[in-house]
């Protein structure tokens, strides 16, 4: 096993886009075994700074820096799932041994793994079903299946189940839940607040692209220390005022 | 019109008893378009993925230079083959010219910008939408440009067929680096246009009713294929 990727550490991470500053000078650490969940209004920035932690966006300015780097051409160790799932048009099963294919994964255990990582995520009935015309449940479950069978250190999640209905949903955290039990560190943007009270163990909130907060899950939702935290929390949760969450 | 119905009603004949000149021109029709679109395909397709999905100076200008070249007339294709194959060529020593060899080239070059240019389009709109999902997963510049041309393969199907629909319709080319030497590289649409110029409309006419029937086949088949593939994987 090579060195650990983590610690992550963003210093002043900056982007620009057409003038608009979507992140501005962000700086974080992000540590093993905890679930960390990015909240925010919308346009503050979340699922750019995923995608600047997961290499996908070069920051403007500012340095994303790995405990250890990953050599380019080597299997990655930190993968993401997107609000939409990308899969190809191939069986379930298919898309998963592609992505074994790229991580260089000899042929004659791509199929074991393949199948274990459907195993493990419920989906083994479908295996030979073609990918896209799977549920939107069952698809992000697979594209879940695709990440964790790379079994990777860190696990990007952007949104993962905006587009879910709460059974599907349920059925996705389940997943996530297991993920994080096997070792694998989550970093996920969600909306959904209820979700982020299961699954989050620190919040990073994001307003206007700057990180006006950051602690403890169970504290943020508590005692939010900043007024922009609060704000949002009274938007989302409006019932909140007259409940003692 | 009393010649169109005669001729169409000698036209339906030979096509029924299956004429021996008519088959052997429709045969090296086939041979010779499958063969220039499959020898194409093998340039046009990699290169039309590589277009889409890598980034290098100069690809801007390359993809102008290929859409120009989707304007390419078939005859200006044959010139040129024509010259290079020409005994005085830098390729006459290969002595190709007035084969089915040289006309499977000729026709390759014509079809390769429709084929790469279609190619590239197509990939271009795919990796728009799956280049995070690939650059996450670890993949290359061309284990994505090979990754997309296998899932666009249902769409990439039309493409090759129309690569194959130019090739088999034209006529400039076949003519001028084939000869439409009789039992040696005439094809069909070389042989409507001498045969009409003969007067021979019967066979002229055949011809042509055979090609359109092949290519409106070769549509139906490849469409419904597409269809279903698409009902099947989304």
């Amino acid at each position: 096993m090579a060195e650990s990727l983590l610690p992550l550490a963003l210093k002043d991470v900056s982007f620009v886009a057409g003038g608009r500053t979507i992140l501005d000078r962000v700086a974080l650490r992000l540590t093993r075994g905890t679930r960390t969940v990015v909240l925010g209004p919308n346009g503050a920035g979340k699922s750019v700074l995923l995608r600047v932690m997961h290499g996908l966006i070069a920051p403007t300015s500012g340095t994303v820096r790995w405990a250890s780097d990953e050599r380019p051409g080597a299997p990655r160790r930190q993968a993401m799932v997107f609000q939409r799932p990308v899969l190809f048009r191939r069986s379930a099963l298919g898309n998963l041994r592609f992505a074994l294919a790229v991580a260089g994964v000899p042929p004659a255990q791509r199929e074991a793994r393949a199948a274990s990582a459907l195993a493990r995520v419920g989906l083994l009935s479908i295996a030979r079903q073609p990918a896209r015309v799977l549920s939107g449940g069952e698809q992000q479950r697979l594209a879940l299946a695709r990440a964790w069978m790379l079994e990777p250190e860190v696990l990007f999640l952007d949104e993962p189940t905006a587009n879910l209905d709460p059974g599907a949903t349920r059925e996705i955290e389940r997943v996530i839940q297991a993920i994080h039990d096997a070792g694998t560190k989550i970093v996920m943007v969600t909306h959904n607040l209820g979700q982020a009270q299961r699954l989050a163990d620190e919040i990073l909130f994001l307003h206007g692209g700057r990180l006006v907060e950051r602690g403890d899950a169970a504290a943020f939702f508590r005692t939010p220390a900043t007024a922009e935290a609060a704000a949002y929390l009274e938007g989302e949760l409006p019932w909140r005022t007259t409940a003692t969450a | 019109m009393n010649t169109l119905t005669q001729a169409g009603a000698e036209a339906f004949a030979m096509v029924a008893r299956l004429d021996a000149r008519l088959v052997e021109i429709i045969a090296l029709s086939l041979g010779v378009s499958l063969s220039s679109v499959a020898l194409s395909c093998a340039f046009a397709l990699p290169l039309g993925a590589a277009l889409a999905v890598a980034t290098f100076r100069g690809r801007g200008a390359l993809v102008t230079t290929l859409n120009a070249l989707l304007g390419l007339p078939a005859v200006v294709v044959g010139l040129l083959v024509y010259l290079l194959l020409s005994r005085a060529g830098p390729l006459g020593a290969l002595g190709l010219l007035f084969t089915p060899r040289a006309m499977v080239i000729a026709q390759a070059i014509l079809v390769f910008p429709l084929l790469a240019a279609l190619t590239r389009q197509v990939v271009a709109d795919a990796w728009a939408e799956t280049r995070e999902q690939l650059v996450s997963l670890g993949a290359g510049t061309w284990t994505s440009a090979g990754a997309l041309l296998v899932d666009l393969r249902f769409t990439l199907l039309t493409i090759v067929l129309a690569g194959f629909g130019r090739a088999i319709s034209e006529v400039g080319a076949v003519m001028i680096v084939g000869g439409n030497i009789d039992g040696v590289t005439r094809v069909m649409t070389t042989a409507i246009a001498l045969e009409t110029s003969k007067g021979d409309l019967p066979l002229a006419l055949g011809l042509g009713v055979v090609l359109l029937a092949l290519v409106l086949a070769l549509n139906i088949g490849a469409s419904s294929i597409k269809d279903a593939a698409q009902r099947r994987h989304g």
